[in-house]
């Protein structure tokens, strides 16, 4: 079958109409306005909805609103708009709204820089807003991933009744590669619980209040449940070259790409890296950390934040073997050649450590 | 209907027993002497009258509003404080039949939810707006809204409401009357009998509208909270008679008879396309066949520059468009975002018979320069043996490095001999492409047409690619 050559970001838009997403509420910000853009082409001329709306704040709400009457809803945003929808983002969890969110990530904190960084991720992944709930994260790592995982997304939504981000970054968003565009088209079922206007739902209600504490701990406590289910069901990782590894790379997006190569410039030096390749962020593949930590293999995370995800990762390594943290921050990448130095100059660390 | 006797017993589209309340509940959450109750009841009785119950989906917001759901036996939605408009925005995108009610309080629409109401305002959302003005916030317990009248004492101002610290009370009415896009704006007061019955044609009036797709109805009534105005219900609607509305005028602002979809400017919505149609949508022209014949000698990490607006990220697209074709794995990243505008930009492409790994092509083993400055910029970066073409029309010095292969050629001159002021980024293209044997010169010209945005320069270009070939040729570079 061909291909197409596009953005991440276009496919992103690609997979979401695959997806069978119906609404796009959009609010520009680099580097996530041309999934914007591309929504705005496509959804149009599709038939579907593109609202461009006031801010990112109404944007959350739009979806809200269209997520409570059975549309298949999206919007995708950068580190400040995401912050700004937090609330929203609560309120969608606390009312079980199914709903698709791309964070292109970029710099920060503040107003930062457009360049890639993975600094959202505990905004992401640790729910972000107010009150105890959980994300679907996904992290794709190239333009095909881009397609494949927002279409997916749509799926896991309507299954678990939760929102679902792509937790992608500048770079992945900016970068064309070949895409194929894989059906079937997916559609949204009627939802036995969504506000239609018509007879069949008039009982519905969608809210997130429960005014005794009691009925709001039943209510968080079927939240949890559900995470669990998903932890249990959802969780996907890559593992690269991982059979003999002597030291694994952990990383997902751009940095994964990175770390992609320095395994295999590694294994020319005679290093035997490996590569975990997280696709779900939330649910956390654990037990693959925890399994390499238990058999005393180091892990060397490779991230573009001050370590958040990596606090994951030792958290699942529970002390059982030293995670090295290679960061990075500010809109810089590290290349291959730095990777390689590192991993050389941690193992020797490592191997005299053991050897005394 | 309108201007009969007043029915009484519970409207239809009130539950019988408020069991969200609680099991068997028949009071409502409303203080004595709110004007909450009395509003919802002509709300209700209007929905039963125009026999929209099972099209209503009423938004509660945050505020006093809140628990409308435990009452209304139709479609409910709770949502956050002060962005009903923005839901009600979603919802009826949706579902353009229902009937979408967002009942709003003073905080919640003219504090903290200004921007949605005036946007959703603006886009003319074919919704109802009901706003509730009793000049205080109430389910907080009595603090200051932009609502409340000078000199008024709150629990936050506590001194009463100061002019230059708080600013002048909010009439949300006339701020409406300023936005063109909405079709019914009136305001009214449930303080008498006689502004109960023009608050009832009023609310009818703004469902019908709505029944009608006319567009954006705002209905603003005056309800007195005695509550936390600390006055008797008899002492509250004689001051909002007297005092209140002499703050906020009573009256219609607008009632304009104009169809919705008779506006200038509409665009006609373009038709839903299903799975095939939208398949073939997505998929585009681009879809181009496989058929590579020879490996790659070499992963092409290729560093293409210049100044933007040289056509450096097409050329970039251009290259990779060609992998693709043959079934190459490729990748293409751009420098991307203020570096490149009106400056210089580069991009980076790799051709790879494997899964591409890092995408950044941090040592080039192919570097074309279209500008001096790029040259000065990478030229230390590309590995030993790589391939360098300059655009020697633009850049006037000579390659330092002596351990990698430089081809000089005058892309830009080439370009304006055959026509095309902006296509010096196929000639450094082609040049690379025969020099490299990477891609062989049928495929580019099978990929030009993907690639190219003027369709109309596709000839000229082509002959291009032809007149590169033979300009390398005499100066024996191939």
């Amino acid at each position: 079958m061909g291909k197409r050559l596009m953005k991440g970001n276009e496919a992103a838009v690609h997979g979401a109409l695959m997806g069978g997403c119906t609404h796009f509420f959009g609010y520009p910000i680099t580097p996530a306005s041309e999934i914007s853009q591309a929504a705005a082409y496509y959804f149009t001329a599709a038939g579907r909805t593109f609202l461009q709306a006031e801010s990112e704040v109404s944007v959350i709400n739009m979806l809200y609103g269209a997520a409570s009457a059975g549309a298949r809803v999206m919007t995708a945003s950068s580190g400040p708009g995401i912050a700004l929808m937090g609330e929203g983002l609560s309120y969608l969890a606390g009312a079980k709204l199914p709903s698709v969110v791309i964070d292109m990530q970029r710099a920060g904190p503040g107003l930062g820089n457009i360049w890639p960084e993975q600094s959202d991720y505990n905004m992401v992944v640790k729910g972000g807003g107010h009150g105890n709930y959980s994300n679907i994260t996904l992290t794709p790592a190239s333009a095909q991933e881009m397609f494949d995982f927002t279409r997916k997304a749509f799926e896991l939504a309507d299954r678990y009744r939760m929102t679902v981000f792509i937790l992608s970054d500048a770079y992945i968003g900016q970068m064309m590669e070949p895409v194929e565009i894989s059906g079937p088209v997916l559609h949204g079922q009627r939802k036995d619980w969504a506000v239609y206007g018509d007879s069949q739902s008039r009982k519905n209600l969608i809210s997130s209040i429960y005014m005794s504490p009691a009925l709001q701990r039943k209510h968080n406590e079927e939240l949890q449940q559900t995470y669990r289910q998903v932890e249990q069901e959802v969780v996907d990782y890559e593992l690269y070259m991982a059979d003999d590894a002597e030291i694994v790379f952990v990383a997902y997006g751009i940095v994964a790409r990175i770390c992609h190569s320095a395994v295999h410039a590694l294994r020319e030096q005679g290093i035997r890296a490996s590569l975990l390749r997280p696709k779900t962020v939330f649910p956390f593949p654990k037990n693959v950390v925890e399994d390499f930590a238990k058999r005393g293999i180091p892990l060397a995370v490779v991230e573009l934040s001050s370590g958040q995800m990596a606090d994951d990762v030792s958290l699942a390594a529970n002390g059982n073997v030293e995670v090295l943290r290679y960061l990075t921050m500010g809109g810089e990448t590290p290349t291959v050649a730095e990777l390689v130095s590192s991993v050389r100059r941690d193992l020797a660390t490592l191997g005299s450590r053991r050897s005394s | 209907m309108i201007g009969q006797v007043q029915k009484f017993g519970k409207s239809d589209s009130f539950y019988d027993t408020y069991e969200r309340k609680g099991e068997g509940e028949q009071s409502t959450h409303y203080c004595p002497g709110c004007g909450h109750g009395t509003i919802q009841k002509l709300i209700a009785q209007a929905i039963d009258d125009l026999k929209i119950q099972d099209r209503t989906i009423f938004l509660s917001p945050v505020g006093c509003s809140v628990f409308a759901y435990y009452y209304y036996d139709t479609g409910n939605i709770q949502c956050s404080h002060g962005r009903a408009p923005a839901v009600a925005t979603g919802v009826k995108r949706t579902v353009k039949d229902a009937i979408v009610i967002s009942y709003q309080g003073d905080g919640d629409l003219a504090g903290i939810g200004m921007t949605e109401i005036v946007h959703a305002a603006n886009r003319g959302e074919p919704i109802t707006v009901f706003f509730i003005n009793n000049a205080i916030y109430g389910m907080t317990g009595g603090q200051m809204a932009p609502t409340t009248p000078l000199g008024r004492k709150t629990l936050t101002t506590p001194f009463g409401r100061d002019r230059d610290r708080d600013g002048m009370p909010m009439g949300m009415a006339e701020l409406m009357q300023a936005i063109a896009a909405p079709v019914f704006i009136e305001r009214c007061s449930v303080a008498t009998p006689k502004e109960l019955l023009k608050t009832r044609k009023a609310v009818h009036k703004a469902l019908q509208n709505q029944i009608d797709n006319k567009g954006f109805s705002f209905v603003e009534i005056l309800s007195p909270c005695p509550t936390n105005w600390g006055m008797s219900p008899v002492d509250a609607r004689t001051w909002m008679d007297q005092q209140m509305t002499l703050l906020y005028p009573l009256g219609n602002f607008r009632d304009s008879v104009t169809k919705q979809d008779d506006r200038p400017g509409d665009q006609e919505e373009p038709l839903w396309l299903d799975d095939e149609a939208l398949v073939d949508l997505l998929k585009g022209a681009s879809d181009v066949p496989v058929m590579r014949m020879e490996p790659l000698s070499e992963t092409q990490r290729v560093k293409i520059a210049g100044f933007g607006g040289q056509g450096v990220l097409s050329a970039g697209e251009l290259v990779a468009t060609c992998g693709m074709s043959e079934g190459l794995a490729v990748s293409w990243l751009p420098s991307y975002g203020p570096e490149m505008r009106g400056g210089s930009a580069n991009v980076s492409v790799t051709l790879s018979m494997e899964d591409v790994g890092s995408p950044l092509v941090d040592h080039p083993n192919v570097l074309l320069v279209m500008n001096g400055p790029s040259l000065d910029h990478f030229e230390d970066q590309v590995v030993e043996n790589a391939l360098v073409f300059v655009n020697s029309s633009i850049v006037t010095r000579k390659v330092r490095r002596t351990d990698v292969r430089t081809i000089y050629i005058p892309a830009t001159d080439l370009a304006q001999e055959a026509g095309l002021v902006s296509a010096a980024n196929v000639v450094m293209v082609t040049a690379y492409l025969l020099l490299s044997k990477a891609i062989p010169l049928d495929t580019l010209k099978r990929c030009i047409p993907l690639v190219l945005r003027k369709k109309a320069f596709l000839e000229k270009n082509l002959s291009l690619v032809e007149r590169t070939m033979v300009y390398l040729q005499e100066n024996g570079m191939v």
